[in-house]
């Protein structure tokens, strides 16, 4: 089951090889995006366009907020 | 929107998934850094000095009064541990009984703003309430510094 983390958990994964994916529209994304983030959609996340995620590492979504 | 996203990736076979939860706008707000067409905006976090004059609850005003004389500002903040910001010290407060102490007359809650606040709307604030000045605090309460309205 995914975990739940906070941002000094997110530096620390990071850290250790986490990948970063927003889950925001491209527009969104665009704009503005934690460094280092790639962006995945939500409509559009399935077994193909994750493929290049790295399944030994730690994946961490984010979108905007908790709302 | 990222439980949905986290669930999916779960899902498709993903081992070790973590959600953000409190997400971009937290990462902002805490001043953390980012990449896109509007990462050069610079925020409130960027223009908040440090040179409020702070101090403790048990602080007495007599010892807290000539740290607030030899900053550019009237008042004090109130800090505790980490610098979470408890309350503000007016003038009033200042000038008044030099041995009572910070907690038994200062303002609770003070009003603040955000690291990633925008400058615009940060102006519009302080003009729309004749303010010189803003506080500005991290997502977990923690005292950054002051925004002047002359420096916007």
């Amino acid at each position: 089951m995914p975990s739940p983390v906070r941002a000094e958990d997110v530096q620390r994964l990071i850290g250790e090889g986490g990948q970063l994916v927003e889950v925001l529209p491209e527009a969104e994304y665009a704009e503005l995006h934690l460094a280092g983030a790639r962006n995945l959609p939500l409509k559009r996340l399935d077994a193909q366009t994750t493929a290049d995620l790295d399944r030994a590492r730690p994946v961490i979504v984010y979108c905007h907020d908790a709302l | 929107m990222s439980p949905r996203a986290a669930c999916r990736l779960d899902t498709l076979g993903f081992g070790q998934v973590f959600d953000y939860v409190e997400g971009k706008a937290d990462w902002l707000a805490r001043g953390l850094p980012t990449e896109g067409e509007r990462a050069h905006e610079r925020r409130a976090g960027q223009l908040a000095r440090r040179d409020v004059a702070t101090c403790r609850l048990s602080e007495r005003m007599g010892d807290v009064r000539p740290r607030v004389e030899a900053s550019p500002y009237g008042f004090a903040l109130v800090v505790a541990d980490g610098d979470v910001l408890l309350g503000r010290l007016r003038r009033a407060a200042l000038e008044g009984d030099p041995d009572r102490c910070a907690e038994d007359v200062m303002e609770p809650g003070p009003s603040t703003v955000r690291i990633d606040a925008a400058l615009d709307a940060l102006a519009e604030r302080l003009d729309g309430g004749s303010l010189k000045t803003a506080v500005v605090s991290t997502p977990d309460g923690a005292l950054v510094g002051l925004v002047r309205r002359e420096d916007l």
